[in-house]
């Protein structure tokens, strides 16, 4: 390759990066604000509403407001550290996003191993986590940062089966490919979420418990760790530890998507449907996920450490152990794993 | 080609400078943050080579899974890290040793495959090329057909082990009030509560 052409093909890369990162940045604005909206909503409150109409550029304000304090490092603590960890856990979970596919071909990186890619890369964000909370050399965001630490270690386990029941049926570790293996003559009914729904219920919970979301809040439980993890944080660092956590949960969303409500396929597969853009349905799929995640915010209380656990290791682990065995056994009884076709 | 070279050299120095960092640096956090490193740049190194299975179950299970263990165990354990630090020159030869020894047998396993690259075509079963199939399912055809029955028996090993080390640290504390799950959902309205009409000025 001529050193122009390495040139042009990097900052091609470059810009299809840096157009991602500013569509995926404007979209958790919105659903940062959509999450609170909801959240008012269950509460028969309004919301924010003052910042530009019906509150639109709240998400804006608040940026300016974080980015423009001043940043407090406490005596104590560990100073690199304390400032490589919002880093590190906003770095690791923006990553994710590299191998999305947000339609047919649109992944930034097709690259064959995706979903354990993600797998991989969404298990980096513990040490943001863990980073953050030792290096504030204080009570409660050591606390919180173990607590992250066990709960996100024992949510993996699950996330981990319920994605192997999937890679059995799709046969493909590509993250289009598992798209793809969902385009039938049904439609929505041929999406995974039905013949796997036990695993789509699995994942969803999972999820939750893996992006440190609301029942699973643990470590950053307030009335119990102040702010968990994060106690010490403020300004753009917190900002940052914040939006990680939005965009990880974002990533939890795509990832239901592609595993289980077919990616950017139209859940009705004929004419005036199909000509919608994939990247619309992909969309408006997980904004579906993000709205199910926010409404769980809203209604359910948080859990209790030893419950959370009782979940994670006693009920979701052996169901998911024995579902992937099930669904091993009916593809091979039935003859229609990808291989014997 | 150049752009390999640079890529390849940036991961290795990276890992062999993370991994000089691991037994140099005072604090023992530190240490397993520079193992970490050490981990991603290898799966790197991985990558480059097109083993891209086995550079993603590499930060999996050691990124993701192991030097969390690490790191909780480094952080929990108040150790005076100094005293151990003592015994440290009285180590050295030892450590020395086994590096020696380990250096040797990589340098003969990749300096047979130099001096002969026929010696290739002998392995049990050849690395298909990346068109033909990828990476993961080459390692599968391997690993769930001619090797089956030691792939078992190697999860059957690490299954022992994992009841063994539950085994060794279960204990049952006495006097902690516990919640048994199935008793509490077994609870009904008319077991756990009981409404009472109360007399006024005189209670219960």
């Amino acid at each position: 390759m001529e050193l122009g052409d390495i040139l042009l093909s990097i900052a091609i890369m470059l810009g299809k990066s840096l157009l991602l990162l500013v569509a995926l940045l404007i979209f958790i604005a919105y659903a940062l604000l959509a999450d609170r909206k909801v959240w008012a909503a269950v509460q028969l409150r309004r919301g924010p509403n003052v910042v530009g109409p019906f509150g639109l550029l709240q998400s804006f304000a608040d940026l300016l407001k974080f980015v423009l304090k001043e940043p407090v490092i406490p005596a104590s603590a560990n100073k690199g550290m304390f400032l490589l960890a919002p880093l590190v856990f906003c770095t690791t979970s923006l990553a994710a996003w590299a191998v999305i596919p947000l339609d047919a071909g649109w992944a930034m990186a097709n690259i064959n191993v995706g979903i354990l890619y993600i797998f991989a890369i969404s298990s980096l964000g513990v040490y943001g986590v863990i980073m953050g909370g030792w290096a504030s050399n204080s009570k409660y965001p050591f606390l919180g940062a173990l607590r992250s630490a066990a709960q996100m270690v024992s949510y993996e386990v699950s996330i981990g089966f319920v994605i192997v029941t999937v890679l059995m049926c799709a046969g493909t570790l590509n993250l289009s490919g598992i798209v793809e293996s969902q385009n039938t003559r049904l439609g929505i009914l041929g999406w995974y979420w039905l013949p796997l729904f036990p695993m789509f219920v699995v994942f969803f919970i999972s999820a939750m418990a893996e992006t440190n979301r609301p029942p699973f809040d643990l470590p950053e439980a307030e009335s119990e760790l102040v702010a968990g993890y994060m106690v010490e944080y403020s300004s753009t660092p917190y900002l940052l530890f914040m939006l990680g956590e939005y965009v990880a949960i974002m990533t939890m969303c795509a990832l239901g998507t592609i595993l289980f409500l077919g990616g950017w396929l139209s859940p009705i597969p004929f004419a005036p449907f199909t000509w919608v853009p994939g990247a619309i349905w992909f969309i408006l799929k997980a904004s579906f996920l993000f709205l199910m995640i926010a409404m769980v915010k809203a209604l359910v209380p948080r859990y209790r450490y030893d419950q959370l656990m009782r979940l994670g290791w006693k009920v979701f682990l052996p169901l998911s152990l024995v579902m992937v065995i099930v669904v091993a056994a009916v593809l091979f009884v039935l003859g229609i794993a990808p291989g014997m076709r | 080609m150049t752009v390999t070279a640079a890529f390849f050299y940036l991961f290795a120095t990276i890992t062999i400078a993370s991994g000089f960092m691991v037994i140099a640096s005072r604090n023992p956090v530190q240490s397993v943050l520079f193992l970490i490193l050490a981990f991603v740049n290898a799966a790197g190194l991985f990558l480059m080579m097109g083993a891209e299975f086995l550079a993603m179950i590499l930060v999996i299970v050691y990124v993701g899974a192991v030097a969390v263990l690490f790191l909780f165990v480094v952080m929990m354990l108040d150790v005076d890290f100094a005293e151990l630090r003592q015994g440290f020159l009285q180590y050295l030869p030892i450590g020395m040793l086994i590096g020696i020894v380990f250096l040797l047998e990589l340098i003969l396993v990749i300096g047979t495959y130099v001096v002969d690259p026929g010696l290739m075509r002998t392995a049990a079963v050849p690395i298909p090329p990346a068109d033909v199939m990828t990476n993961t399912q080459a390692i599968g055809q391997v690993l769930y057909t001619r090797y089956f029955y030691f792939f078992q028996a190697a999860g059957l090993i690490l299954l022992v082990a994992m009841i063994g080390a539950i085994v060794l640290t279960l204990r049952e504390r006495v006097g902690v009030r516990r919640q048994d799950i199935s008793k509490q959902n077994a609870r009904t309205q008319a077991d756990a509560v009981e409404v009472r009409k109360v007399p006024f000025r005189q209670g219960v």
